[in-house]
């Protein structure tokens, strides 16, 4: 799958064609728009000299027509040789993947120890913030509302967040509102319910009635699927269950000692269930939205603002992180660098299971899903606008909500599609897909009618 | 106390803890194994689920581990994996601060407070009220206004040691002899002269009390403060190993944790037999 469109292929348009740059025309690409997936296979370098050539070329050709019969009479690569000779493409390439100077170098990003955090994390031990010039410190953190006030406080420069946390603090939702901005989805899937052992013949939810679950945090995706699930089986999650906010590491020993019956998690912790031999996994969360955003890296606007370049910076260091962790072979490698005591602190053969997503299902058998978790980075504007229709079904915000403006201020789409393609990678060419949860479609254009379609809601 | 008593008291202690341990090593011996797994699955699972380990360790896991960390103590793996000796240090300097910041408050207005029967009632009901309030329960309020998690620490570590040295501090000067306050007004000694020199020799032991009670109060609240703000101490060290289900290292700390409390008593005891005197 080519990423960057390679200027020294006579057959190709260097223009514009199709916004994925995977298929040739804009057409084919709109029928396959909901598997619409960017994965880069080659190294930062690489694109980069890509991109500087591919301007130069379309600089010296502006007529495509001409460019393509140079290519056909000398080659591709005279034609690079001919082309280096008056231009120096190596010192472009440098000056171009130098971008702009941060502001500030020495940075601290805050992190909840979990899988999801994977990019974040492993920025640090394999060097994806020094590619960037920056010294990033990633600092572990106790919980949700510790790593949302120490990034308030600005002891943090920005940090992981639940994909709900930046939307819930802009407007104010348990916390005074300060505008926070999302540059980098950081992985999608990669959750799962998690139910104790003594339920194993306990597996239709039907049957779940007066059970009680474990959730992250309030404002967390995991809290609006496990309710999305519930509520598809005909429970009212507010009065058929009970449903408690309690710190992931807590979660399995709650469950050993049968305070909960079951948990919708962030991966490893359903996997540690698994490991310490008190839970088997339900459901992975893919089996509920395929593709669904679980954390988020964010930074207050402020930041943005004071530091433009060193948040550039560390957004590219993020997506380029994210990139490499969609390909499943450097999966191994990145449970290894993220297990140690310093950053994840589990071990290594959990993450291992839960990153290559072949992974023991507590009951005995033995599972390979590849995308049990999986890394993408662009800030969709539709997940915004889902989880906003959510915190209103359950009552975490009320009266008219401006679906698509918050969406918009928080979910920065537009600066991470320029970001992305700076860097030689092509984003979608919209901010806005439509997906279907629970086989139910969702339509970004029309959040007021799904709402409508929902009969299990909070009353307002 | 005789000799003998003592090595009577030093074989019961030892059969003690001995019995302690017998008894916590057969309790945590844990089931047989499981049988009916595959080797492919098993290799996927931890030993609680395979070899029927108890999930919670016995004394010989934990005296292993805490061999491995007494051999290296100070090491540092980045900012999140730190030694032992290094996570000590900074609760240690933690509470050291608060305490000294504690000090220098609450001595001065202790003093005040015990030599003038009107600042006494004034302060009287402020000191009441903010007196039973629980450490923590400024934590949030701390992290709000002060906007620095390692000075909310500190300042929840000052609030906490600063009440009892205030309020001992104010009993010790209110009650010193009248007869040796009076000796010194005959005497025309001035007021200063008599506060360092009459009164603090009078009331140290019962500063000193305060003081004891203070470091006590302070290193049971800079644990849980360090679990909650994270980054680094004893505290976060517990939370740190508790995020791994790593019970050894847990039963680990609340040893160190144990010990290092009983020293800084210990400091505080001797230096108050230093400022006893006998009527």
């Amino acid at each position: 799958m080519a990423i960057l469109d390679d200027p020294f292929d006579a057959g190709r348009s260097v223009g514009p064609a199709c916004v994925c740059g995977q298929r040739h025309s804009a057409a084919d690409h709109d029928r396959t728009m909901l598997q619409l997936r960017c994965e880069p296979d080659e190294s930062e370098e690489k694109r980069y000299e890509g991109v500087v050539a591919s301007a130069v070329m379309r600089a010296v050709f502006p007529q495509d027509a001409a460019r393509r019969a140079f290519l056909k009479s000398v080659g591709a690569s005279a034609a690079l040789a001919a082309l280096s000779q008056f231009f120096p493409l190596k010192t472009a390439t440098e000056a171009f993947a130098d971008a702009a100077t941060p502001e500030k170098k020495d940075l601290k990003v805050g992190f909840i120890p979990i899988t999801c955090a994977t990019p974040i994390i492993m920025g640090a031990p394999l060097g994806f913030y020094a590619k960037q010039g920056l010294n990033v410190e990633v600092v572990k953190t106790a919980g949700w509302a510790v790593i949302r006030d120490k990034t308030i406080n600005k002891e943090y420069d920005a940090s992981h967040m639940l994909a709900p946390m930046p939307i819930a603090i802009s407007l104010g939702l348990g916390a005074q509102p300060i505008p926070f901005a999302v540059p980098a989805i950081e992985n999608i899937n990669g959750q799962g319910i998690t139910l104790a052992i003594k339920h194993k013949d306990r597996r239709d939810p039907r049957d779940w009635k007066g059970m009680k679950f474990a959730i992250p945090f309030d404002y967390s995706m995991h809290n609006y699927l496990l309710r999305y699930y519930l509520a598809e089986h005909g429970l009212d999650p507010d009065t058929d269950v009970q449903l408690r906010a309690v710190p992931p590491p807590e979660m399995v020993a709650n469950l050993r000692a049968d305070n909960i019956d079951g948990f919708l998690a962030p991966d490893n912790i359903c996997q540690r269930a698994i490991y310490d031999g008190v839970g088997f996994l339900h459901i992975l969360s893919k089996e509920i939205w395929d593709g669904h955003p679980c954390c988020s890296f964010a930074a207050s606007r402020e930041f943005i603002a004071t530091a433009p370049n060193s948040f550039a910076a560390l957004t590219r260091a993020i997506v380029d992180a994210t990139a490499y962790a969609s390909k499943a072979e450097n999966r191994k490698q990145i449970a290894e660098a993220i297990a140690p005591a310093n950053y994840i602190n589990a071990p290594v053969t959990v993450l291992e299971q839960v990153l290559t997503g072949t992974y023991a299902d507590g009951l005995g058998g033995i599972k390979t899903d590849p995308k049990r978790v999986d890394f993408d980075p662009f800030p969709w504007q539709s997940f915004a606008v889902w989880m906003l229709t959510q915190m209103k079904r359950w009552g975490q915000i009320k009266g008219d909500v401006d679906y698509k403006a918050i969406a918009e201020q928080v979910y920065l789409a537009t600066d991470t599609n320029k970001l992305m393609q700076d860097m030689g990678l092509t984003p979608p060419a919209t901010a806005y897909k439509s997906f279907s949860v629970m086989g139910k479609p969702f339509d970004p254009d029309k959040p007021e009618g799904y709402l409508a379609g929902f009969k299990i809601r909070k009353a307002s | 106390m005789s000799s003998s008593l003592r090595l009577r008291a030093a074989v019961v202690s030892i059969a003690l803890f001995v019995t302690f341990l017998a008894i916590w090593h057969l309790a945590t011996r844990g089931a047989a194994p499981a049988t009916n797994m595959s080797p492919e699955y098993a290799k996927l699972m931890g030993a609680t689920a395979t070899a029927g380990k108890s999930a919670m360790p016995g004394p010989l896991d934990v005296g292993a581990k805490l061999w491995e960390h007494l051999r290296r103590p100070f090491y540092d793996n980045g900012p999140n994996d730190k030694g032992l000796g290094i996570q000590l240090g900074y609760s240690i300097a933690r509470v050291g601060l608060g305490y000294l910041l504690a000090v220098i408050i609450a001595i001065p207005l202790g003093f005040l407070v015990g030599m003038s029967p009107l600042v006494s009632r004034a302060l009287d009901p402020f000191i009441q009220i903010l007196k039973p309030i629980s450490p923590l329960a400024w934590m949030p309020l701390a992290l709000y206004t002060i906007k620095d998690s390692s000075l909310s620490a500190i300042f929840v570590i000052f609030i906490c040691s600063v009440w009892p040295m205030l309020i001992n501090t104010a009993f010790g000067v209110a009650s010193v002899r009248k007869e040796w306050i009076n000796v010194a007004r005959t005497l025309e000694v001035g007021t200063f002269r008599r506060a360092f020199t009459v009164i603090l020799p009078a009331a140290a032991p019962t500063i000193l009390t305060g003081m004891r009670i203070s470091i006590g109060i302070a290193w049971l609240v800079i644990v849980a403060a360090e679990m909650l703000v994270g980054g680094t101490g004893i505290g976060y060290f517990v939370w740190n190993e508790w995020n791994n289900l790593s019970i050894t290292n847990v039963i680990i700390a609340i040893v160190l944790i144990g010990l290092v409390g009983m020293l800084l008593d210990q400091v505080l005891a001797r230096v108050t037999r230093l400022v006893t005197f006998p009527e």
